[in-house]
């Protein structure tokens, strides 16, 4: 008797391995039958993602969209957090999903290195052609090949501001940075309330506004260069940008806590510290704010506004984070699938679902649910070719990636020290170095 | 008996299951030395080869699939980059020893290992020796060891709260204010200041606001402060200019509620800051301090003619005490480290409780019918005594200590997480939190295991003896 338990703990262990596409059974066997006449049907399509719960039903919509449309039947098993260690051991044991969608486009170069990818039929490179600027596709190929396409978007150049902070202080949204800073921020300061909640304990958020603040001081060009480490950290473009953030840094009264309080605030304590604590009165991140606003009360809208962040410089930035969708094995439906998703028709289902932003050129503002999402929207399409995916998200993630190394660590420390914005640019450059020639 | 467990242990000795229903009479099993007479009759009472071997099978198989073949193939790897294909030799170990933020982790581990083992001994010590002698000793003893059935992540979670720096959640600085504030309480506006712009008639100077003209007789100061909110003073009096004559002025909250309001001068909204202590200072020396009234205005009476600046010193703007930044670079190690004693020092006393009741009570009673004090007892017979059970917690906590993750993990925030880091930690992060590096992550396995093999070895052998 003693010996089952083991045994049913081994095989338990064994699938939880697997795990996660519980869809398979079910949905195999419910398949076959209906309409004939649409091209794909019989086939079956497995795609693997990162999204659970509302996102998932939320894609799961577009899947059966295309399902209706094709008569191919998908099933969706979810990657969990760790795309990277869910989509591993399934092709190293050479059983990958048909079509995965990946967080990060590092991931394309490492699986395109790898021969786990299957570069894109020419009918869905002219999808990408017709809905997307040139950067995108650069940036869903390697080594020549095109292998992924941006399917979901995450507006990252956006501060969330409480209206009743910015009535009560007499402040407005600004244009500019300089605006932002000397006269936003001074009055919110002068009015007795912290302007910026930042999340410091969290080093993303503090890539995310580098990212912003050099996208728009330095350009689009030089932010491609430094993305790809062609041009050190140490270079000027980096010490104006540095500096920029520090007048933000460099003022204890301008952080809900200081310094101090800042770099123990990690995300999104600082969204409640803005909205429902009401100490601060600004938030600069993405558009996923809005998802831990739910608990503070504050309505998208009328509490909580946006304003796009402001131009530090020439260029408006608009800068992206979001999902790759790339092909792993050669099946008739795969193709089709990712050509769906990047047409301005699959777009469009998607859009109509809440807590979706595309990247897709072609998808008309008018789809999306909310007036916020309309104006996202409206801004990634007048920033045209100058719109930008997130900069660490790129990088290696030992240096854009990692909680306490690298750059997330460099800017944590710079923040603790803003005067020294030339050892930290050698800070970076050092971790920089480090993680690119590896 | 004695004999039996004596001899070098045949593969027999790892699975109980197959000697202990055999009774203490059966003879070893066939591998062992057939030197011994028992042996080479042909009848034997154990079972044979082949049953052992088959019985064997499986615990082998177990440990060799998780135990035995990850370690080898941990050396191996660790030889090798980042991506595995080429062969570094041993320079994953050199960086641990040349990063400076490796350092760092094994720095924090030799803190770790020599405070934390010895309190939480000592502290279950302590705990066992009272408890023994209190009438609710089994409630005590329940309540000490409840964070053992806690989880480590959920212990780190608790312990996250506990030392927030804001006193309204964070339970550590919570006390630690509450007494700091009977003792001195802040009284005054903290965060007031002047406005930073030429315009503005007083700047900051070491903390405290100084007009920047000199002040003359008959012309009434206006100090303008900004930086509260307007509600803290609501229910001020409206500020009001200072009558005219002598030196005299007002200190008032120059913001205007929805913005507007004219800058630098009082508007009928804007609220005076009452009790607000005021110096006239000349040439260095203080003349003569007066405190302000409630509608913010403050008069200096009896000063001789002359020119003075006005000075608010700082004590008006204290910011009130926050209680201590636990979770910044400098605190956050000792501070993981108090979790940890919350969580183990009840499993210490467990076990040490248990040592104590197995002491001959007629040594103790000996000692104090020869006269010694109760200390004396403890010091020359209980500690003594008790010192096999105590090494034992000492060295399981030392081995617990080394590979101690998720509390680090989970309560350091991440902006001091390379302060607080810790080799396990840090194996974790190189290899899959980011770092992607499983070479060197490899690396620091075998580095941890190389310093967990002593401790283990010693703690064994202890066992190997007591068993005898």
């Amino acid at each position: 008797m003693r010996k089952l338990p083991l045994t049913v703990a081994v095989l338990a262990l064994a699938t939880a391995a697997c795990g996660g596409n519980s869809a398979i059974g079910p949905t195999q066997s419910s398949s076959g039958g209906a309409a004939a006449a649409k091209p794909l049907s019989g086939v079956k399509i497995e795609v693997a993602a990162k999204w659970t719960g509302d996102e998932q039903g939320n894609f799961e919509k577009v899947l059966k969209a295309f399902q209706d449309k094709t008569g191919a039947t998908v099933t969706y098993a979810s990657t969990g957090e760790d795309t990277g260690a869910y989509l591993g051991p399934r092709i190293q044991g050479g059983n990958p999903p048909d079509v995965a969608i990946l967080p990060q486009p590092g991931l394309v170069q490492q699986y395109a290195d790898q021969n786990a990818l299957k570069p894109l039929a020419p009918e869905v490179q002219a999808q990408i052609d017709q809905n997307y600027t040139p950067y995108w596709k650069e940036l869903g190929s390697a080594g020549g090949q095109v292998y992924g396409v941006l399917v979901k978007a995450a507006h990252k150049s956006l501060i969330w501001y409480r209206q009743t902070a910015f009535a009560d202080a007499g402040a407005q949204p600004a244009e500019t940075w300089d605006d932002l800073i000397g006269k936003t921020a001074q009055t919110l300061s002068d009015s007795g309330t912290a302007p910026f909640a930042l999340c410091a304990a969290s080093g993303w958020t503090l890539t995310d506004l580098f990212e912003n603040v050099y996208l728009s001081s330095a350009g689009p060009e030089n932010y491609d260069k430094l993305a790809k480490h062609e041009i050190p950290w140490t270079d000027p473009s980096v010490a104006t940008a540095l500096q920029k953030m520090g007048q933000i840094f460099g003022k204890q009264e301008f952080m809900l806590g200081g310094s101090s309080g800042a770099l123990q605030t990690d995300f999104p304590t600082c969204v409640t510290q803005a909205y429902a604590q009401k100490k601060a009165a600004m938030v600069i991140e993405a558009d996923f704010v809005a998802a831990s606003l739910g608990q503070t009360g504050a309505q998208v809208g009328q509490e909580a506004k946006i304003m796009p962040f402001p131009k530090a410089g020439d260029t408006a930035p608009v800068v992206l984070g979001g999902d790759v969708a790339v092909v792993m094995k050669d099946s008739k439906g795969a193709q089709a699938l990712v050509e769906y998703l990047a047409s301005k028709e699959g777009g469009e289902v998607w859009a109509k679902q809440p807590g979706y932003l595309s990247p897709n050129r072609n998808v008309s503002p008018d789809n999306y649910p909310d007036d916020l999402t309309k104006q996202l929207a409206q801004t990634i399409i007048s920033a045209g070719e100058s719109v930008r995916y997130d900069m660490s998200d790129l990088a290696p993630s030992a240096f854009g990636g990692t909680d306490g190394k690298g750059e997330w660590k460099d800017l944590q420390d710079f923040l603790r020290n803003p005067s020294d914005v030339k050892g930290a640019q050698e800070k970076l450059e050092a971790d920089a170095a480090k993680a690119f020639t590896k | 008996m004695t004999e039996r467990l004596d001899g070098p242990q045949a593969p027999g000795g790892d699975i109980p299951a197959a000697g202990a229903t055999s009774g203490p009479i059966e003879t070893r099993s066939a591998p062992a030395p057939a030197a011994r007479v028992d042996s080479s009759t042909p009848h034997r009472l154990g079972p044979s080869p082949r049953m052992a071997a088959l019985f064997l099978l499986p615990a082998v198989l177990l440990l060799a699939a998780w135990v035995v073949y990850p370690i080898i193939y941990s050396i191996f790897r660790s030889l090798y980059d980042s991506v595995g294909d080429r062969f570094v030799g041993l320079g994953n170990y050199g960086s641990i020893f040349t990063d400076s933020a490796t350092l760092t982790t094994i720095r924090n581990n030799v803190i770790w290992v020599v405070v934390a083992p010895l309190i939480v001994t000592v502290l279950g010590l302590i705990f066992a020796v009272l408890t023994e002698r209190i009438r609710w000793a089994t409630a005590f003893k329940l309540i000490l060891f409840m964070p053992m059935a806690v989880s480590l992540l959920a212990a780190g979670v608790i312990f996250r709260l506990v030392y927030e720096q804001d006193p309204d959640k964070g339970v550590a600085n919570a006390v630690i204010t509450v007494v700091h504030d009977t003792f001195s309480s802040s009284a005054g506006y903290p965060g007031a200041r002047p406005r930073e712009n030429d315009q503005a008639p007083a700047a900051v100077q070491n903390g405290a606001v100084v007009t920047k003209q000199q002040v003359q007789d008959g012309q009434p100061v206006l100090i303008p402060l900004v930086g509260l909110p307007p509600d803290v003073v609501k229910d001020a009096a409206p500020a009001k200019a200072a009558p005219a004559g002598g030196v005299s002025g007002t200190v008032w909250l120059d913001v205007v509620r929805g913005g507007g309001g004219t800058l630098n001068q009082i508007d009928p909204q804007e609220r005076g800051l009452a009790g607000i202590t005021v110096e006239a200072v000349s040439g260095g020396v203080v003349k003569g301090t007066t405190e302000t009234t409630a509608d913010g205005s403050f008069h200096f009476t009896g000063l001789p003619a002359g020119s003075y600046v006005v000075r608010l010193p700082q004590s008006n703007f204290q910011a009130p005490f926050n209680g201590i930044t636990w979770l910044g670079p400098g605190l956050i190690t000792p501070a993981i480290i108090g979790a940890y004693i919350w969580v183990w020092a009840g499993f210490a006393m467990v076990l040490i409780a248990a040592g104590l009741s197995a002491i001959p009570r007629d040594a103790l009673e000996a000692a104090r019918i020869d006269g010694a004090t109760e200390w004396q007892v403890f010091r020359r017979i209980t500690v003594p005594l008790l010192s096999p059970v105590l090494l034992v917690v000492f060295v399981t906590m030392v081995i617990n200590v080394l590979k101690v993750f998720d509390l680090v993990f989970i309560i350091a925030p991440g902006s001091v997480q390379p302060q607080a880091n810790v080799i396990a930690l840090e194996m974790w992060r190189v290899s899959f939190g980011g770092g992607g590096n499983q070479g060197m992550g490899s690396a620091l396995a075998i580095f941890l295991l190389v310093l967990v093999l002593p401790f283990m070895i010693f703690n064994i052998r202890r066992f190997r003896r007591d068993e005898r």
